[in-house]
């Protein structure tokens, strides 16, 4: 067969190529720096959350002069542009071209369903911030673990303080139409049904919603409105809902990307007194977060939120299970472990995960007031060391259908 | 009742913001026969520009500014038209492709420049009392929209209608080569044009951010809308942009309410069955 000279370049340039990285990859297996991926939506509507993610992580790192447990740390991050497809191109760049150690990220719930299968086959651990529930209960990988939260486990303590300390008797949910919004509104329901509450209506709106306007004002008479929004939307929509009058009919409260710091910085007087549910405040008192959330605030010029907690919170878990390993990365297994066995003293307070590799930690009920002339969720009431099936018997939950717009089903829903 | 009133209003007000969006977009592919995608980051940046602007002086209004940025964009516009579309103008393709590329490099510089956070854009404060009606309240800000909608199209009108560059912009829609041989200059034309819709996307941009908030990805989420319009109501009429706009407003706002699940079948729907039955459009002309 004959050859082409097009064809005989691209594969000397391919040896050629090969043979220069060949020795640098046997080379980086054994020492090195410690080299850590992060997959962040930096471009795109989820960028915000994204850039978030990568200054927390390089603040932390930066504090700890680039060194974790005594090895010099190498950040790569790569911009999954909230696109699952691009997520998986970046995920295989960050494993196979700069043979990193672990993963930090992604961000969205669709982008890590995108890679869970890659990241497990090629045995990369993976500090996850993504929510979507089923990849630590029905399809768990040994290589995963989930430090922030599914998207329902900081939902069940609102719902249950809804329900018993504020006496809500009826409940309107609105989220966006995405899984996650299915998930953690499903979540809330059950567990504000199972405390003697009823959901009258739930409405999902579509991610790319052109006007409010409708939804609000088709929004039935309840005690509240639970926002099961993320990003932009939620925020758009509260701004309708109060605009409309809707603010003096019904209390509003939200999930935990709801109200996040990042929407905060924007809203005026009008988001005093909403009540959200997170696994996260800059306000929260305890040692670390005294250090990281002013620190944090001081450099960027406003509070750290869900996601730049995520991350700071990943690189605390990690650095005290290298510590553990003296940093010896190139054991996966043996990181994997020292991961998951960790009880890590966190920004967010004592982490540890369950058998599937979900955290179990406190969930903190906050309220929007003023202090020092900005907005803030003060924490009123911690729910200490919420997992992700709450009260419920982990057997039976786990042989249900996972959440979704209509499991479980909603029973008291109004005409 | 108070149902279909709130939704009737709620229905011509998003018509009214769908006009303020969509009737640049008409008048350059009515004109030059150039889908510019680049119309919903014209849009956006009217949006980032009001929002900035007047959360920097407070005391700025908001008509002031929705003219600023208008200029603003329609000299961003202008820009671009002569300097990259004037190359492209017999390849419909290039042309497509390069508005296209246009926006992502719009909206990444809007990030770059404002962030990822979602930027409120303050409605008027003369304007936030809520209207009451028959014992219901309603966003006065929302009907105020509806009348720039009609201003904006009563003046489009008369300035297509009752000027000479309208004539020109006429003639030049109806049959660019024989407008080109009766000597009216219709590159510069395609140039004023461009500006204008530029223009109009930009300033409607300022006047619909007390809705939309200005936020990455809008341009994303706005553009599908003015095409939609456009294509309903029929290429290259002012007038069936008009009537488009505010069918969509009635049937998303309808098609919402009462079948929340199917919100974008309900929007896409009419505009494949106008396509299938009636290529041209609502108002738009046979073989236009």
């Amino acid at each position: 067969m004959p050859i082409s000279r097009r064809q005989f370049v691209s594969t000397a340039a391919g040896v050629g190529i090969a043979s220069v990285a060949a020795p640098r990859l046997t080379f980086a297996q054994n020492s090195g720096p410690i080299r850590i991926g992060l997959l962040a939506a930096k471009t795109g509507p989820l960028a915000s959350g994204g850039i978030d993610m990568e200054l927390a992580l390089t603040m932390f790192l930066k504090e700890r002069d680039n060194t974790l447990a005594g090895r010099k740390v190498e950040l790569i991050v790569a911009d999954t542009a909230g696109v699952p497809a691009t997520a998986r191109t970046k995920a295989q760049e960050l494993i196979e071209k700069n043979s990193i150690h672990c993963v930090i990220g992604p961000l969205a719930a669709f982008e890590a369903l995108a890679i869970a299968d890659y990241l497990t086959e090629k045995e990369v651990p993976t500090l996850g911030v993504a929510a979507a529930e089923d990849m630590t209960q029905r399809h768990p990988s040994p290589w995963f673990v989930r430090l922030t939260s599914t998207s329902a486990q900081c939902a069940y303590p609102l719902a249950e303080y809804s329900a018993k300390e504020l006496k809500y008797k009826k409940i309107v949910t609105i989220a966006d139409d995405f899984a996650y919004g299915h998930e953690m509104c499903a979540g809330f329901q059950r567990a504000f049904e199972d405390n003697g509450g009823k959901i009258i209506q739930k409405i999902f709106t579509p991610l790319a919603t052109p006007d409010y306007g409708s939804y609000v004002a088709q929004v039935k008479g309840a005690d509240a409105i639970f926002l099961g929004t993320a990003g932009s939307n939620g925020f758009r929509f509260l701004r309708q809902f109060i605009e409309y009058g809707m603010k003096d009919k019904m209390a509003v409260i939200g999930g935990m990307t709801a109200l996040d710091e990042s929407v905060l910085r924007n809203m005026g007087d009008e988001a005093l007194g909403i009540l959200t549910t997170s696994w996260y405040s800059a306000e929260l008192d305890n040692a670390a977060n005294k250090v990281f959330a002013p620190a944090f605030r001081k450099q960027f010029k406003y509070d750290p939120g869900y996601y730049a907690g995520s991350t700071y919170l990943s690189g605390q878990v990690l650095e005290a299970a290298l510590k553990t390993i003296n940093a010896n990365v190139e054991d996966k297994k043996a990181l994997m472990a020292a991961i998951r066995g960790s009880n890590a003293d966190t920004v967010r307070g004592l982490v540890k995960f369950d058998d599937l590799g979900n955290v179990i930690g406190n969930v903190y009920i906050r309220k929007v007031t003023r202090s020092d002339g900005r907005l803030v969720n003060s924490v009123i009431k911690t729910y200490p060391d919420v997992t992700q099936f709450w009260t419920y018997d982990k057997t039976a939950f786990l042989k249900n259908p996972v959440y979704s717009r209509d499991y479980p089903p909603a029973k008291n829903l109004e005409p | 009742m108070q149902f279909w009133i709130i939704q009737g209003l709620n229905s011509l007000s998003l018509g009214g913001l769908l006009f303020l969006l969509a009737s640049g977009f008409s008048l350059i592919f009515g004109l030059m026969r150039l889908a510019n995608l680049t119309h919903g980051a014209f849009f956006m940046l009217g949006t980032y520009f009001g929002a900035t602007a007047m959360r920097a002086y407070s005391d700025l209004s908001i008509w002031t500014v929705a003219v600023w940025a208008g200029v603003a964009v329609a000299a961003l516009g202008g820009l671009f038209e002569r300097l990259v579309l004037t190359r492209l103008k017999a390849n419909p393709l290039g042309q497509v492709l390069v508005t296209l590329g246009m926006s992502f490099i719009i909206s990444d510089a809007c990030l770059a420049l404002w962030g990822g956070d979602s930027i409120p854009v303050p409605t008027p404060r003369n304007l936030q009392a809520p209207t009451r009606l028959f014992g219901f309240v309603f966003p006065t800000y929302r009907l105020v929209l509806v009348g720039c909608a009609i201003t904006a199209a009563i003046t489009l009108y008369l300035l297509l209608e009752r000027t000479r560059l309208g004539a020109m912009i006429r003639a030049g829609v109806d049959d660019a080569q024989m407008a080109r041989a009766v000597g009216i200059p219709v590159s510069n034309l395609f140039t004023i044009v461009f500006c204008l819709g530029a223009g109009i996307a930009g300033a409607g941009g300022v006047l619909g951010g007390p809705i939309l908030s200005a936020y990455p990805g809008l341009d994303g989420d706005m553009l599908p809308l003015a095409l939609i319009v456009v294509i309903l109501g029929g290429i290259g009429s002012l007038l069936g942009a008009f009537i488009g706009s505010f069918i969509v407003g009635f049937i998303y706002t309808f098609g919402t309410a009462l079948f929340p699940e199917l919100a974008y079948i309900i929007l896409f729907l009419p505009m494949i069955l106008v396509l299938a039955l009636r290529p041209q459009g609502l108002l738009g002309r046979q073989g236009a």
